[in-house]
């Protein structure tokens, strides 16, 4: 039988998973916008497993919201990845240090 | 048990995408293998009967953004070799956080405490249809959120085209608008010349040599 204990563990060996990902990617830009793709569907994952458990579709709701800010997210984040590409000729995060910080 | 048996193997197969899409050498191979991760995704969405999302997910993901996401990264000229030097140097304490974190995590979800245990994901009643749930949910209660979502979709879109539009200089266009504006003095200038009489040309005086001759 089906629980929501499996939907939850694998969500959350996922976010770990993920979370694994940004620590060892953290000069690859596109891979990092990749592991926060991946996030999110861990996140998603949890959602509908609580939605379709407690029988209220409004997490499901949640869900289809999460879809379209990760798009527009994903959109705008790889325009700023081509616009800094044209102008430093790079998308290693450490080359990104012009606010001196 | 069929449902375990298709959860477990498509569970395992989305750990090891997710595992790839973030060692992988090749951003494309990532990128490949997140669509991967995706679609399993999807199946598992699937099962919990939550049809509508999981097709979206689909058109969505794997339609659109993945798409984008390929062509940035084969569109770019990027070195990654370069972005890979010292990838494993943040193993341990990577392997630390992330290890405890899923710990951590799985060990709070499966305590007896939690009451979690045995929580069946409801099995929805006869003539149950997804689609139409959502639809009705959207399109009444959650109306307004539903037009802003799409108002930041077209922000998104606004915004990603401004961020990428860019000024060709090599490029030789013409303006109608400034063809038609212009004047007649900004084109002719009438510059008064005076009159002077016909000159009167001699014929050339023959030279004194060729006279003797």
């Amino acid at each position: 039988m089906l629980t929501l204990e499996h939907y939850l563990v694998l969500g959350a060996i996922l976010f770990a998973i993920s979370v694994f990902g940004i620590f060892m990617n953290r000069k690859n830009l596109i891979v990092l916008l990749m592991a926060i793709e991946l996030m999110l569907l861990a996140v998603n994952i949890n959602f509908i497993a609580f939605s379709q458990y407690l029988g209220d579709a409004s997490g499901q709701i949640f869900v289809f919201f999460i879809l379209t800010v990760a798009a527009a997210e994903s959109a705008i984040g790889l325009a700023i990845l081509v616009a800094l590409f044209r102008s430093l000729r790079s998308i290693n995060v450490e080359d990104l240090d012009h606010l001196k910080g | 048990m069929t449902e375990l048996v298709i959860f477990y193997s498509f569970a395992l197969i989305l750990v090891f995408a997710a595992f790839r899409v973030i060692t992988a050498k090749n951003p494309v191979h990532a990128a490949l293998y997140l669509v991967l991760s995706f679609f399993t995704g999807a199946v598992l969405w699937m099962l919990t009967k939550a049809e509508f999302l999981a097709v979206s997910l689909i058109v969505i993901y794997v339609g659109a953004v993945m798409v984008l996401f390929l062509f940035v990264v084969m569109m770019l000229d990027i070195n990654f070799e370069e972005l890979r030097k010292g990838f494993w140097r943040y193993l341990p304490v990577a392997g630390t956080v992330a290890v405890l974190m899923a710990y951590e995590m799985v060990m709070v979800l499966t305590h007896p405490s939690a009451q979690l245990r045995g929580a069946a994901v409801a099995e929805p009643a006869a003539g149950y249809n997804n689609a139409k749930v959502l639809g009705q949910l959207i399109y009444t209660q959650y109306f307004l959120p539903f037009q802003l979502a799409a108002v930041l979709l077209l922000v998104g879109m606004v915004a990603a085209i401004a961020l990428t539009l860019r000024k060709r200089k090599n490029t030789k266009y013409i303006n109608p608008a400034d063809q038609i504006k212009v004047k007649r003095d900004e084109r002719l200038t009438i510059v008064s010349v005076n009159a002077e009489a016909r000159a009167v040309i001699e014929p050339p005086k023959p030279a004194d040599g060729e006279q003797q001759a």
